[in-house]
């Protein structure tokens, strides 16, 4: 590993002026997945800036009528919150899907949305990655590819998205906010993250020295009725091989608004707005949802080893708005 | 008490671990973690290294001290994030007098462990996990995350989840649930 400085600046302005003014400067929150890619020599910064005790740390009444997370708050808390259980399940349980209980106790709101991607080349740095070395190539089209994208990757790149806890913020349109050099700004969730096309160097739309410091929940409503399901290859304490997070509004069986969005099928948390659009205003039966999967899944390109992924998804998504729309699916999907 | 940390430029800095109880002041390279601060500086061995990369849990120590402590992967914290909170390793667990903690006690009575490698990080973690069910804190087990679901009761499928950051190669699991359960029985 390089050797680094380490720097606990006074406030959050400091902060982002450390960063802004050094080019091989990081910030450094929870740490689980930056100190990992450091030993790997995936990062190399040569000036940490801690802001764990410097970031909002709390949870509380946003003006919109919904919750401000502190960009600080650990995911465990986020988790354990009353308030967002019961008024946000689909983000208590995607926090809870994800890593172990030692990591949520570490890792932040904040660092869960940067976190970098798990792809096997990505992470080796004697492999080509056109993410992490730009222009090298990317070995991952012809070789293990089994758990990557789907959706929305490129030539250059087919990496997913790791987080659990961002495919819940994108089904219920949060608001990041940030502040950085140039001042503070929000973005919608969706807004934060970048397709790969020909730069996968460039994840987010951040730019050096931006901090994001909280995350905004809409008021709770129909996203009380809502679910996050995740299919890994073992139980618990492993990356997910296709997750959906859902919210439905159904009366008098016809949907009347549903927001879902994908998990590790595609380089960004991925909010299924095909899907939704199908699903606006038609009855809220199992043969609908599929039709609404399909809609989603028709711009797919999967590659030899992750085609798996097409039917995974649809029967995910079938069986979680059934379910939500208290009906088990008519020939239940498997 | 915060970072006695210089200027940017430096890579090391001097700084105060609090581990089981006792102060101790130590010059470290910025890139030591907590876990080689423990086992290479100040000889604390019982805390383990196995992936190194928050994979398998060997590593876990508290942060926050005995009662109420967090359990974290001491491999993937920098020891210079770790000087403002009481650290407990395996070595601090037991009372001061030698008592062993319940779940020392209970491991070693179900005999789970086999090799023992990871045995000290899934005391710790057992320690902590018991005090975040205690808490209220559901997990993906849980049958419910309402609010309103009372206290959690940890079955085996809510202690498995819970205990998922903790791989042990050979294969205790059986015999570590069993300890874990028996220490929940004698709870008052």
């Amino acid at each position: 590993m390089r050797p680094f400085g380490y720097l606990v600046p006074p406030d959050p302005a400091a902060a982002i002026a450390a960063v802004t003014g050094r080019p091989g400067a990081a910030f450094l929150a929870g740490g689980t997945n930056l100190v990992d890619l450091m030993k790997l020599g995936v990062a190399s910064p040569d000036l940490l800036v801690d802001v764990t005790g410097l970031l909002p740390g709390r949870i509380e009444p946003a003006p919109s009528g919904g919750l401000r997370i502190g960009a600080g708050v650990r995911n465990s808390d986020l988790a354990a919150d009353p308030r967002v259980r019961a008024g946000y399940p689909v983000l208590a349980q995607a926090v809870l899907a994800g890593a172990s209980g030692q990591l949520r106790n570490m890792a932040t709101v904040g660092g869960n949305l940067l976190q970098r991607p798990r792809c096997p080349y990505f992470q080796d740095v004697t492999k080509p990655c056109n993410k992490r070395d730009p222009g090298s190539g990317c070995p991952a089209r012809v070789g293990d590819h089994r758990n990557l994208a789907i959706l929305g990757g490129s030539a250059h790149c087919v990496a997913t998205h790791p987080s659990d806890m961002a495919v819940a913020l994108a089904a219920l349109d949060a608001v990041v906010h940030i502040e950085g050099p140039g001042g503070p700004r929000t973005l919608p969730l969706g807004g934060l993250y970048r397709l790969p096309g020909g730069r996968p160097d460039r994840e987010t739309t951040l730019e050096r020295g931006d901090l994001i410091t909280a995350v905004d929940l809409p008021a709770p409503g129909f996203a009380a009725r809502s679910a996050y399901r995740k299919v890994r290859d073992r139980a618990s304490y492993a990356f997910a091989v296709a997750s959906v997070a859902a919210a439905l509004d159904v009366s008098g069986g016809v949907v009347r608004d549903a927001r879902l969005a994908l998990g590790a099928v595609a380089p960004v948390p991925w909010r299924a707005r095909a899907a939704e659009r199908v699903l606006a205003g038609r009855p809220a039966t199992a043969e609908w949802f599929g039709r609404a999967a399909d809609a989603e899944l028709a711009a797919a390109a999967p590659l030899r080893d992750n085609a798996f992924k097409l039917t995974l998804v649809r029967n995910v998504v079938v069986r979680m708005l059934s379910e939500l729309a208290g009906s088990e699916p008519a020939g239940a999907a498997q | 008490m915060m970072a006695s940390v210089t200027t940017a430029d430096h890579t090391s800095s001097e700084l105060t671990l609090r581990v089981n109880g006792t102060a101790h002041r130590l010059r470290l390279d910025h890139r030591t973690t907590l876990l080689d601060a423990l086992r290479e500086h100040l000889g604390l061995t019982g805390t383990k290294k196995g992936c190194d990369h928050g994979q398998c849990g060997a590593c876990t120590v508290l942060l926050g001290g005995r009662a109420g402590g967090r359990r974290v992967n001491s491999c993937l914290l920098l020891a210079v994030m770790a000087q403002d909170t009481e650290i407990i390793t395996i070595e601090g667990l037991a009372s001061p007098d030698g008592e062993l903690h319940p779940l020392q006690a209970a491991f070693v009575e179900h005999d789970a462990l086999q090799c023992g490698y990871c045995t000290p990080g899934q005391i710790c973690s057992a320690a902590a996990m018991l005090g975040e069910a205690a808490a209220g804190w559901p997990s993906a087990a849980s049958a419910s995350l309402s609010p309103q679901a009372g206290p959690v009761t940890l079955d085996a499928a809510e202690i498995r989840e819970r205990m998922s950051g903790n791989l042990c190669r050979c294969g205790a699991y059986v015999n570590i649930l069993a300890a874990i359960r028996d220490v929940l029985q004698e709870a008052p």
